[in-house]
């Protein structure tokens, strides 16, 4: 670097540079959660079965196989949009997939991929079901581009 | 090694490189799993195997981070320790309770773990990456502020260098970020969007002053080269890092429910990203082209050039690749996202705490110029073996994603296969990936060698012009 180019003007554009970014971050982001989530992360429906059903994700460690909007593992399907694939976007038909979904695990078939019993009740798969239900609608830019995920 | 209490850093690289043993090892499990799916179900089944090879890795690299802190800030503070007492009870303390909670992944049903941890009444588990129970969070939070504490008092009691400035903001940003870890909202894209703080503003912001701050230090050491122009690239690098990393961040927002603006924001400003990785491969490589000592531990001198190569590529190179909004709206969350985040974590993170070990333990066994030259060698055909291997890995995890994309994600509805079929027509990719681990594993037994080759510690080296008063 050039000899006019002195360490003190580099550390000023360090500190200029970063103040001035984690400043704007922090706007951007009380813009992002203050006026623009609110109209799109579909909160007036977040019940508290939703939330009981987001703790049973978390508690059974659902996405340490699966993604949920891209995010997790990629050992196993996509699960934002499994109300819509596997459930016809239908709330009924959908807790009923659940039931027999999770009741029928793991398959043991040999040398594929398993799905472990969670052994939960009928009420903690509703409970799941109305989570993922309620994960379908937040508004995330149309992604994934098909139902697949 | 200038001052006795800088010897504390050698049980924290230690059982970081025993920890790094285990996360391969888990690592091959998983790799396997692709392709055999029941292999060691129900006993580990892929989540738990998962969990602990990101968790290992995880708390290996903090354990690498405060080694080299514990190391360095002595050093350049030119003042022992505040409190070797505090750092030894600080290890004792981060390595029962990283091997408790790691055994509990593996032998306690995670329900019944977050059951017994009581996470119902601060619930914080169950999201990648901090699977942590809330009580081990706490522990983590409670080591990483005692730990501060220990090198801030160092620190401030010394001379003031900008690579211990640099260093300490690193870990201090650490700490606080990872306090957003105990924000579990109802919400789940509110839990997204402040999960981030903790992931991406750790390995895209903080982690990378870390990174810069130990690089430098290194080649100091190293090269001989002259403070003053070494911490004048090392500002302008991280200047770098969080300007363009920042609101980087925003490309984790693309699909996860925040504004369209991020679409944009994020794209451009993750398109920078790459800027200082690349600075830090001019950095390295001017400063050892104008190195005024040739330093006889060349294991040490390739680590450092290594990492920064590495880094480029894995998070440079590969994270620009996807990181554009309509590129990364087809290769969001699939093979692509894993081939980056391999090389990303290994270049950057491994690498550079290998760099420091490869540095500072002959001098803490009592080689001031290095290992033998025999055991040098071993160390850097362990390198080798590692660094392809893991270029292997992320190029057949590409070819995978690539396939997943094209047959899953492009297609209409209707016409595009379904996961399970198209991870059936990628198995292929899958195999090799785990031929490839299993070189990385064999390349991580050579390495481990190293440290058990004795003969005859290098001789001093030979300085070229006047050696600075840091040489």
């Amino acid at each position: 670097m050039a000899e006019r180019f002195t360490k003190s003007m580099a550390r000023n554009i360090y500190l200029g540079g970063s103040a001035f970014f984690v400043l704007l971050f922090l706007a951007l982001t009380f813009d992002t959660q203050l006026r623009a989530m609110p109209e799109r992360d579909n909160r007036e429906e977040l019940t508290d079965q939703v939330v009981r059903g987001k703790h049973l994700w978390e508690e059974n460690n659902c996405v340490g196989c699966h993604s949920i909007m891209g995010e997790g593992a990629y050992f196993a399907p996509e699960l934002a949009n499994v109300f819509d694939r596997r459930g016809g976007s239908d709330t009924e038909v959908f807790k009923s997939y659940m039931k027999a979904w999770m009741n029928a695990m793991p398959t043991n078939i040999p040398g594929r991929r398993q799905m472990p019993n969670f052994n939960l009740t009928d009420a903690e798969i509703e409970d799941l079901a109305a989570f993922l239900e309620w994960t379908s609608k937040i508004d995330d830019n149309d992604w994934p581009p098909n139902i697949e995920g | 090694m200038k001052y006795e209490s800088q010897r504390v850093a050698m049980p924290y690289f230690i059982f970081a490189l025993i920890l790094f043993a285990g996360q391969i090892v888990f690592g091959l499990i998983l790799g396997l799993q692709y392709v055999v799916g029941d292999f060691l179900f129900p006993e580990i089944p892929f989540n738990v195997a998962r969990m602990v090879h990101t968790n290992l890795l995880i708390v290996w690299l903090l354990f690498g981070f405060m080694g080299a802190t514990y190391y360095l800030v002595p050093e350049e503070a030119q003042t022992e320790l505040h409190s070797p007492l505090l750092a030894w009870i600080l290890f004792w303390v981060f390595a029962a309770a990283g091997t408790l909670t790691i055994l509990g992944y593996l032998f306690v049903d995670y329900a019944t773990l977050a059951d017994i941890t009581m996470n119902k009444l601060l619930p914080t588990m169950g999201r990648e990456f901090l699977e942590q129970p809330t009580i081990t969070k706490i522990g983590i939070a409670v080591v990483v502020v005692a730990f501060l504490y220990n090198i801030s008092m160092t620190a401030l009691k010394g001379r003031k260098t900008v690579v211990n400035i640099v260093l300490i903001t690193g870990l201090v940003g650490l700490a606080v970020l990872w306090l957003f870890s105990f924000y579990n909202p109802g919400n789940l894209a509110t839990d997204k969007y402040f999960w981030w703080f903790v992931v991406h503003l750790w390995v895209e912001g903080v982690w990378e002053l870390i990174m810069g701050a130990i690089l430098a230090y290194v080649l100091i050491k190293l090269t001989g080269v002259d403070r003053e122009v070494i911490e004048k690239w090392l500002y302008v690098i991280i200047a770098m890092a969080l300007i363009t990393g920042i609101i980087g961040t925003g490309h984790h927002f693309f699909w996860i429910g925040p504004p369209e603006y991020w679409l944009w924001l994020g794209s451009v400003f993750s398109a920078l990203e790459p800027l200082p990785f690349f600075m830090m491969v001019v950095f390295a490589f001017t400063m050892i082209n104008r190195r005024r000592r040739n330093h006889p531990n060349k294991a040490a001198m390739l680590w450092a050039m290594g990492t920064t190569v590495m880094a480029f590529l894995g998070a440079g190179v590969w994270g620009f690749l996807h990181t554009l909004a309509p590129v990364n709206y087809y290769t969001h969350g699939s093979q692509i996202t894993a081939a980056h985040g391999h090389m990303a974590f290994y270049g950057a993170y491994v690498m550079i705490v290998l760099t420091i070990i490869s540095y500072a333990v002959p001098i803490m066994r009592g080689r001031p110029y290095g290992n033998s030259n025999t055991a040098q060698v071993v160390e850097m055909w362990g390198f080798w073996l590692m660094t392809i291997s893991m270029v292997f890995i992320t190029l057949f995890l590409t070819g995978a994603g690539v396939l997943q994309v094209w047959l899953q994600r492009i297609p209409e509805s209707g016409e595009a296969l379904s996961f399970m079929a198209g991870q059936d027509q990628i198995a292929l990719f899958y195999w090799m990936r785990f031929v490839a681990g299993a070189f990385f594993m064999a390349g991580l037994v050579v390495y481990f060698g190293s440290f058990f080759i004795k003969g005859q510690a290098s001789p001093a080296e030979e300085v070229r012009g006047p050696a600075t008063a840091d040489a």
